[in-house]
């Protein structure tokens, strides 16, 4: 019945062209359409946040965005912000500190704190934990996910003192 | 997970909207945040042939501070109603009470004039607003109108707009005196197995006005004027917190479902209500 739309988006940096269904979620858009692969499917009820990328500076669940509402939009998702030889401090701190088991989570894990520690750079552990509840693991606790990002914040400020 | 197909709006003006509203009548609906809508068509509860986005309709996302008044346009995301220093000076009780909805995501994209329209009771936002005596602007065919959020809602899913009218603000005094928007839930993202929004004015140490409004303890948010004349007059000390919480609890009418059963939820609206004048009155 619905004619497909031209959407445009720039995902890590990247135009990308494709022709898409308005019902198809964001998700499903970057999964299988741009073999963007890192965020994932958790749930169909949008409490997981496994599929949290950053839209046009806001993180949000792309299981819960229609293509149609994201095009125009810039995103960046877990394969924008690090390479396997050169990762984010936050990639980095969450391999330190052992913060992923199965992986699933992570992608939308670092994604949604990448913009937790931009608007907080400084937070406590119960900053941490409201900022990212969000996001559900189903194997690590949390601990680690906070001790993660507790490193990655304080590793970011002593770069950003150094600097000064 | 999958939504049935429809066809995509994104319009630049709130005529547009109105037309296609009237055009599709029931078959259309606008999509603020699209966070209570997609989960409910991806579930297919709910079909929506012709989708209206209203992220392009300026206007809308402004929040006015000012002699007095406040007024919150309807895509105000719970985000930004939280991060605005204005509001939370002028009505700290919104950004203690969007706090408590949802997730950091869903507060990223859910705004204000969505969760006051959804209707659902599970709504955190509905009690708020009656709580401080709020209106709800309309727009539809004929112009704009002014609805009481008191009068808002007449049943779940049911309230005062016509098919063909989008909710564009809601405005209200500033409120005064000691505020709280207490709240029990499961877990993060829960919606309330009950919660209680409460402001306070305080003179000479005793209670000179009060209102009180429930979440999720009926199939519509409950304005509790008994449980307000309750506390006027009073020094707010556990007499009167007691009545008003009688008071109340003749006003609510709980349903069982997974969050408890109907004495656990009344029980639950009494300490709620308790907490929240308590902590309204220390602030007031």
């Amino acid at each position: 019945m619905t004619d497909k739309m031209h959407i445009k988006l720039k995902v890590n940096g990247e135009d990308k062209e494709f022709l898409a269904e308005p019902r198809e979620l964001l998700i499903y858009a970057l999964r299988e359409k741009l073999d963007i692969t890192g965020p994932h499917v958790g749930c169909d009820t949008s409490h997981c946040g496994a599929c949290t990328v950053t839209l046009n500076g806001k993180s949000v669940k792309s299981c819960t965005m229609f293509v149609a509402q994201a095009n125009g939009a810039e995103i960046t998702t877990i394969e924008g912000i690090g390479e396997p030889d050169a990762l984010h401090v936050l990639q980095e701190c969450f391999r330190e500190h052992h913060g992923l088991q199965c992986g699933f989570c992570t992608p939308g894990m670092i994604i949604r704190a990448t913009k937790l520690l931009e608007e907080n750079p400084n937070p406590t552990e119960e900053e941490v934990r409201f900022g990212m509840a969000g996001n559900i693991c189903r194997c690590t606790g949390y601990q680690n996910i906070v001790k993660s990002i507790l490193a990655a914040a304080s590793e970011i400020n002593t770069a950003k003192e150094a600097a000064q | 997970m999958i939504p049935a197909a429809f066809d995509y709006y994104r319009p630049k003006g709130m005529d547009e909207v109105i037309a296609l509203l009237q055009e599709h009548g029931d078959d259309a609906r606008v999509m603020a945040g699209g966070h209570s809508l997609i989960p409910m068509m991806k579930l297919r509860m709910a079909e929506v042939p012709h989708l209206i986005d209203l992220q392009d309709i300026d206007g809308l996302s402004d929040i006015s501070v000012d002699q007095g008044r406040i007024t919150i346009g309807a895509m105000v995301t719970q985000h930004d109603l939280i991060n605005h220093d204005g509001l939370t000076a002028a009505a700290p009780i919104l950004r203690e009470a969007a706090l408590q909805i949802a997730d950091p995501q869903v507060r990223y994209m859910g705004t204000v004039g969505g969760n006051v329209a959804n209707g659902d009771p599970g709504n955190d936002m509905p009690g708020l607003m009656q709580c401080l005596d709020a209106q709800i602007h309309l727009i539809g065919p004929d112009g704009e109108r002014t609805v009481a959020a008191r009068d808002y809602y007449e049943a779940a899913y049911m309230t005062d707009r016509e098919d063909d009218e989008v909710l564009v603000s809601v405005s209200m005094d500033t409120p005064q005196g000691g505020y709280a928007y207490e709240k029990q839930k499961r877990k993060i993202g829960d919606y309330a197995t009950a919660a209680a929004a409460v402001q306070i004015v305080k003179v000479g140490g005793s209670v000179k006005s009060a209102s009180v409004a429930m979440t999720n303890l009926s199939d519509v948010p409950v304005w509790s004027e008994a449980a307000c004349d309750a506390l006027v007059g009073t020094a707010c000390d556990a007499a009167a917190v007691k009545s008003a919480v009688a008071a109340m609890l003749g006003d609510i009418d709980p349903a069982e479902d997974n969050r408890g059963p109907v004495a656990f939820k009344r029980h639950v609206a009494g300490i709620i209500l308790t907490r929240a004048i308590e902590r309204a009155w220390s602030r007031a």
